[in-house]
């Protein structure tokens, strides 16, 4: 039959069902779509497909106590120098908008900007109004290193925080502080900008929460029963997984250290752009997809509880990006299960008790399409 | 000899082509040259300021080999005396082969082969000259053929200059502009360390596109769409420079033409 492109394969995967439903008597199918649409919300398939309507088998999901969602690293430039990654996130902010129920709480997980500028950061800013739900704003690098932080403070406030919802305590750090790399070699606020936005940049140092933060974090915490479930939001991985990108926090460990006297821990990052899940001790660690663009798995230090997204078609500009949600409780008490909304594909979730039992329980679907 | 040889060709090109060193360079700037009260003619050096006046020779007039070699080394002098910090390392691989130690003799007798300072991709000796290197302890080695009479100076400015094509290419990667990208969006963004490139599975049937792809296709393909530029041509340097670069850093990995 020769090559299929992928939009052929769907159509006619499509075609293929709606073909099916004819035999199924109008009254029949209006109850079965029902059905199948309640269970692909509760699996996060969203927005709705055509062929929802063939994982009505695994319909008997827990609820989750609540949900909330996320929009992360978006990257954005003006609108009048790049509408690619405007776009984006206009996308993201349709898919938060459109689920129902509504997420309690939208977290933003840092990069909002891609050089830090305030046209860039205002324009995002704006672009966030028109989420229905709270935002929760976290400070990633490309928002940082022009100003060091000046205009995304002005508009969004202390860059860490914490608050109490529904029995869970919520944590926001800022992640992405560096030793002074820029002082020694004279560079210009937009020349420290640019060097940091370059992942694979060497001239920079690596993320660190730093002792201010720490300090900071030790002293919210020692208000919070230890058997308080605790979420923590970082724009780095809070530990470390590949240094040449800095997909790695310097202080990984003394950050862990000061949440292991915690029974229930969970850490959602951002800055990775994919598929990442990791445990250290009691600490479960999601990664959250990007808008704007995915990156590559790095060449070593992959943590092994991840299955790796499908590599991305270069040929899609969506593909390997999106957004998420979180659902808590579905599977224990404070225990986060996170579902990846990856565009233009079904979503994945890595549950939470996948990786409590560390890998045993509640596989993800295989990859298929590893990373060269 | 190497710097007096190539300033010779920068004097011969002066005198062909006039005050204009490089005619067919547009962006060159341009050297102002001053003029002899006696009309006589006067050669500029190629750092775009320094001059020297032939006495008793006419624009136009033909010069002796010893001649044009005299006013090179006349030129090069004066270059010095104004750049005595720099010393003779206006050139990255004159400076390279002049700090590479020189046993002598061609490399397969090099004890001190692969000395010299790795580049990014590494620079080990590859095991072929291990091997050859072995070989000259247990037989004699073929002679009497130029072909291959290299030494490790040669090796060692071979190596510079693949490294600084290496080093355009990554320069190019990471820039949006040079790529001819319109909306900020360079190569490294999706790719550091041109990560997911992998080259070594070039040519392969391209679903996406119908056809059989070369690296350079999918480079191509890369700046029209995600960056949104226009294509280069497939003999731009900068194309190439690119394709050096991402073929650099898969140094070890195994060709696997066709895979998907």
């Amino acid at each position: 039959m020769g090559i299929k492109s992928i939009e052929t394969k769907y159509m006619e995967e499509r075609d293929e069902l709606f073909r099916k439903l004819k035999n199924v008597s109008r009254r029949d199918f209006v109850k079965l779509a029902a059905i199948s649409a309640g269970a692909a919300a509760a699996k996060g398939l969203l927005p709705p497909q055509s062929f929802q309507l063939v994982n009505v088998a695994h319909a008997d999901e827990a609820k989750p106590r609540f949900s909330f969602a996320y929009i992360s690293d978006t990257h954005l430039y003006t609108r009048q120098l790049n509408d690619r990654f405007v776009r984006a996130i206009l996308r993201s902010v349709d898919d938060v908008n459109a689920l129902s129920p509504q997420p309690d709480f939208v977290i933003f997980g840092g990069d909002l900007a891609q050089l830090g500028a305030r046209a860039e950061l205002e324009l995002g800013a704006q672009i966030l109004k028109s989420v229905k739900a709270p935002v929760k704003m976290m400070v990633g690098e490309h928002d940082w290193f022009l100003d060091m932080g000046d205009v995304w403070k002005s508009l969004f406030g202390p860059t860490q925080y914490s608050w109490d919802h529904k029995g869970v305590h919520f944590v926001t750090l800022m992640s992405v502080q560096e030793k002074d790399f820029w002082t020694a070699r004279k560079m210009t606020p937009a020349q420290r900008m640019q060097t940091v936005a370059g992942l694979d940049n060497g001239t920079q140092s690596r993320f660190e929460v730093g002792p201010a933060g720490r300090d900071w974090l030790k002293n919210d915490l020692a208000k919070v029963d230890t058997k308080t479930p605790l979420v923590v939001f970082s724009h780095s991985p809070l530990y470390k997984y590949y240094h040449d990108w800095n997909f790695w926090t310097d202080d990984a460990e003394e950050v862990q250290q000061i949440l292991s006297r915690f029974e229930t821990v969970t850490v959602i990052h951002g800055h990775t752009h994919q598929l990442v899940s990791n445990r250290i001790g009691n600490i479960s660690f999601h990664g959250m997809l990007s808008t704007a663009w995915p990156w590559p798995y790095a060449p070593t230090g992959l943590p092994k509880l991840t299955v790796q997204m499908n590599r991305a078609d270069p040929f899609s500009l969506a593909d390997g990006c999106g957004d998420g949600r979180f659902d808590v409780g579905a599977s224990g008490a404070g225990l986060v299960d996170s579902i990846y909304n990856l565009w233009d594909r079904n979503p994945v979730t890595v549950k939470a008790s996948y990786l409590v039992s560390n890998g045993t329980k509640d596989v993800p679907p295989a990859t298929k399409l590893v990373s060269y | 000899m190497r710097i007096h040889a190539r300033l010779s060709i920068v004097a011969i090109a002066v005198l062909a082509g006039g005050s204009v060193a490089l005619a067919d360079d547009k962006a060159a700037p341009k050297h102002n040259l001053p003029t002899s009260p006696n009309g006589d003619l006067v050669v500029g050096l190629c750092d775009g300021t320094t001059s020297t006046t032939v006495r008793g020779k006419k624009p136009g007039e033909q010069l002796t080999p010893a001649e044009a070699k005299k006013i090179s080394d006349e030129l090069m002098a004066e270059w010095k005396r104004k750049n005595p910090a720099t010393g003779a390392s206006w050139d990255r691989e004159t400076l390279v082969a002049q700090n590479t130690p020189q046993p002598g003799g061609n490399r397969t007798d090099t004890a001190a082969h692969g000395a010299g300072t790795p580049g990014p991709a590494g620079a080990q000796p590859s095991t072929g000259t291990a091997k050859a290197n072995m070989a000259t302890t247990t037989q004699r080695a073929q002679d009497g053929h130029t072909y291959g009479a290299f030494t490790t100076r040669d090796e060692q400015i071979w190596r510079a200059s693949t490294q600084a094509f290496v080093d355009e290419g990554n320069r190019i990667f990471h820039d949006a502009k040079a790529v001819g990208g319109t909306i900020a969006v360079s190569c490294d963004m999706c790719h550091p360390n041109a990560a997911n490139t992998h080259p070594e599975t070039y040519p392969k049937y391209q679903v996406q596109l119908g056809r059989v792809a070369m690296l350079r296709d999918m480079i191509n393909w890369c700046i029209e769409n995600p960056a949104r530029g226009k294509p280069l041509p497939d003999d731009d340097p900068k194309l190439k420079a690119m394709e050096a670069y991402i073929y650099a850093q898969r140094r070890g990995v195994a060709l696997e033409y066709g895979k998907h």
